[in-house]
């Protein structure tokens, strides 16, 4: 590869083209199918349903403390085949680079993707890649596809929440959202807080190990918990009250929340799961998250109860109950 | 201080204070909060809810972005749309309807329209970018003031020439007077504003209470506070006293922050201002003096933005001022939402009825 | 628009700018408006700025002042600075 930045003729189809695949995505992506440069890729698949997800990525900055806009697609699309109650197998990725791009910036990107697609236990199969003028594009922005085949036996649904379900989170809300805004242009403030983005199959296998009746799971990503939780409860008909008290939160993104007047239930976050699971079978739920990497702070945040269709209630430190509203409009722009 | 900070949230001091107005609530009384954040702090920690039967609790003008007229945004649409001019502000001023417009529409059409968290970043953009004329929207009551003024004083100073102030900027003090004027609304006492009050102190609120006979406690933000700023008030009115008094000790002084009072005068002089719903208040608003007009936006750019004109349906005019509840709006969760706006009381994140909607479950 | 929270003073730099610390995350903010500010101070911080200083000592004793509300109830013997 001999030049340092993205040229629009890299996109062309041509050799120069070639040449980028050859030695950058590929060198690093490393995969059989991959290897084939097939247009598509011929892939043995397991008997059984299969999900299928897709998701565009167009986080800016590209880099942010704790991660970058790769390590985000591999994860984010990991994680929503996995909250399908599916083993995540193949993920598709489609690039859209903006000329002057530079190299090293994407090898960057693609080993980060290499890296957590290698923790899930996934495989990169097949890509695209096209090159806008610059002044579009802002950079790079990534597209994926993720397939995975659903769990045995395993039938989880939104719908499926009942009044008496215990609320699990799987760790400190608004790491994601703090750390992207931290290192916004005109924002900047110093913190320590890295962003949450990871994947969460594996905890979301051991939690359906542990407790197989889990009515549903969902990652509160753009909207936070707020828009997770106000979902499930809309799709299920019932109410959800959450107790402030139990819901873990960073002392630095309580602190840059206050800052900036953001509400940290609708801040996004890229490596927490919540489930919705049977009073019965909560313990065990639990104590499957806390096993898990990623899952040590799990927590009980919350009840499904009766009430009118779609209202979460935060009962709060004070004693007194208000609704969690969901976010309006774009409290955080390009957030993932 | 971070466990002190902790402890207004304390939720047995708390309900103990809520027993305490209970004793003191002998008769209804009706307590107006004018600060934004009041509003929110309120409706955020449920604070209604847990009051005695007697005490009603209404929010007043308080919201700086909801005050905010019409002709002022259309004034500041226009200044967007001459060639080379960036509009910075604050985010909640965004969306706030105009006669025909909102800076985010405006935004979408291709106007330089940036929000900046401190007008310290209008200036670094002035620096940064010399080919362009910054113009800085100035809303907020004195709590933001002295701040605009220390930013243009500072202009002056590096010699910036490609950065000014639409100075948007009103006053409290003349507010309350007009608010305890008003025939339709009727208010036993005031919990006056903490941060504004951290400015001017609480000598510029005693005239409400000398020449009206209505109380006024500065009160701060935390539960804690805000439920001891009423338990203070429901005191004065069972003993029929009408003092102005400091609930909200560790962030008020008696005069206020000298400093930032000096700033104000030297950079602003009172004019008159016209609040949305309310009318022309006169001397609450604040002119750019003289001496630093370099850095007035209405002197600089020569533009003529419509006729203004009402929004149709809108009720916010009496939200504001306190005549109806957010919820007795016509309007409100029907047509007005936070997805779809039609005044700003329901836009601004510190408006009246965005703050119902949002944490009680009337309009659902 | 009157969201002021409390913050420590970490850091003097030039220009009459600060950084401050709010539960761990720092920010850049200007100290005109509390020029006495220094290392270890408490102030207010809103919109980029400084806008009073918080004495810790007197805070502490402001929250010792209210918990007596607990004990001497309805006689009001609570101090309020009657302004």
């Amino acid at each position: 590869m001999r030049s340092d930045r993205i040229l629009l003729s890299h996109g062309s189809g041509g050799t120069m083209m070639r040449e980028l695949i050859e030695d950058v995505f590929i060198a690093r992506f490393n995969d059989e199918a991959l290897l084939r440069m097939d247009d598509a890729a011929s892939l043995e698949v397991p008997a059984g349903r299969i999900a299928l997800t897709t998701d565009t990525y167009v986080v800016t900055p590209r880099f942010f403390p704790g991660g970058d806009i790769g390590k985000l697609a591999v994860a984010g699309t990991v994680n929503d085949v996995a909250t399908a109650g599916a083993v995540p197998m193949f993920l598709t990725v489609g690039f859209v680079l903006e000329e002057g791009l530079m190299v090293e910036e994407l090898i960057r990107i693609l080993d980060s993707m290499v890296s957590v697609a290698a923790e899930a236990g996934v495989r990169i199969v097949t890509g695209d890649t096209k090159v806008v003028e610059r002044g579009h594009g802002d950079g790079i922005y990534i597209n994926t596809a993720g397939v995975g085949v659903v769990r045995e036996g395993v039938d989880l649904s939104s719908s499926h929440c009942k009044p008496g379900d215990v609320v699990l989170l799987s760790g400190t809300l608004g790491d994601h959202g703090i750390a992207v805004m931290s290192v916004r242009e005109g924002l900047s403030f110093g913190t320590d807080i890295l962003s949450d983005a990871a994947p969460l199959n594996h905890l979301v296998g051991a939690v359906l190990d542990a407790a197989p009746d889990v009515r549903c799971f969902r990652d509160p990503t753009r909207g936070g918990l707020a828009s997770c939780l106000n979902e499930l409860a809309g799709a299920s008909g019932v109410s959800m009250t959450v107790d402030e008290n139990a819901v873990p939160v960073r002392e630095q993104v309580r602190g840059a929340c206050e800052m900036l007047g953001y509400d940290v239930y609708q801040v996004a976050n890229e490596g927490k799961m919540v489930a919705i699971v049977p009073p019965e079978q909560a313990d065990a739920a639990l104590a499957a998250m806390r096993a898990s990497r990623y899952g040590e702070e799990a927590a009980i945040i919350g009840q499904v109860t009766e009430g009118p269709a779609g209202r979460v209630y935060v009962q709060t430190t004070f004693g007194a109950r208000r609704i969690m509203d969901m976010l309006v409009g774009e409290q955080l722009p390009r957030i993932c | 201080m971070a466990d002190v900070q902790a402890a207004w949230r304390d939720p047995e001091l708390a309900k103990h204070l809520v027993e305490l107005i209970g004793k003191a609530a002998d008769r209804p009384m009706k307590l107006m909060e004018v600060c934004g954040t009041h509003t929110v702090a309120i409706a955020r920690f449920g604070l209604r809810a847990v009051m005695p039967e007697n005490i009603t609790l209404l929010s007043g003008p308080g919201c700086p972005v909801c005050v905010t007229a019409n002709r002022d945004i259309d004034l500041a649409i226009e200044f967007s749309r001459v060639p080379g001019v960036v509009i910075t502000t604050f985010g909640d001023m965004m969306k706030v309807p105009g006669s025909y417009s909102s800076l985010a529409r405006e935004k979408s059409e291709g106007r330089d329209v940036r929000i900046v968290y401190s007008p310290l970043d209008a200036i670094k953009m002035a620096q940064n970018e010399p080919d362009k004329q910054v113009v800085f929207l100035g809303v907020g009551f004195e709590t933001t003031v002295p701040i605009i003024a220390a930013t243009i004083k500072q202009a002056a100073a590096l010699g910036i020439e490609n950065f000014s102030v639409q100075c948007v900027h009103k006053t409290v003090p003349g507010a309350l007077e007009a608010l305890v004027n008003d025939p339709d609304v009727h208010i036993d006492g005031f919990i006056l504003p903490g941060h504004v009050s951290t400015i001017i102190g609480p000598e510029p609120y005693r005239f409400i209470a000398e020449r009206y006979h209505v109380p006024g406690v500065v009160t701060g933000f935390e539960p804690v506070d805000v439920l001891q700023g009423v338990w203070m008030l429901a005191k004065q009115l069972q003993e029929g006293r009408a003092e102005v008094e400091i609930a909200y000790q560790r962030g008020v002084n008696a005069d206020g922050n000298p400093t930032a009072k000096a700033l104000i005068e030297e950079v602003f002089e009172p004019i008159d201002a016209e609040w949305r719903g309310i009318g022309v208040i006169p001397g609450t608003g604040l002119g750019i003096r003289e001496a630093f007009s370099t850095w007035d936006a209405a002197k600089r750019f020569d533009v003529t933005p419509p006729e203004p004109r009402a929004i149709p349906g809108c009720q916010c005019g009496e939200v504001l001022r306190g005549a109806i509840l957010p919820f007795q709006c016509r309007i409100f969760g029907k047509g007005c939402t936070p997805e779809h706006p039609i005044g700003p009381c329901m836009v601004s994140s510190e408006g009246s009825c965005a703050a119902y909607y949002r944490y009680t479950d009337y309009g659902r | 628009m009157c969201l002021a929270i409390p913050a420590k003073v970490v850091l003097m730099n030039e220009g009459g700018m600060a950084e401050v610390d709010i539960h761990g995350v720092t920010r850049t903010v200007s100290l005109s408006l509390t020029p006495d500010a220094e290392i270890g101070s408490w102030v207010l911080i809103h919109a980029g700025f400084s806008i009073q200083m918080v004495d810790e000592e007197f805070a502490n004793e402001s929250w010792e002042l209210i918990k007596q509300i607990e004990w001497d109830d309805s006689d009001g013997t609570l101090e309020a600075a009657s302004a």
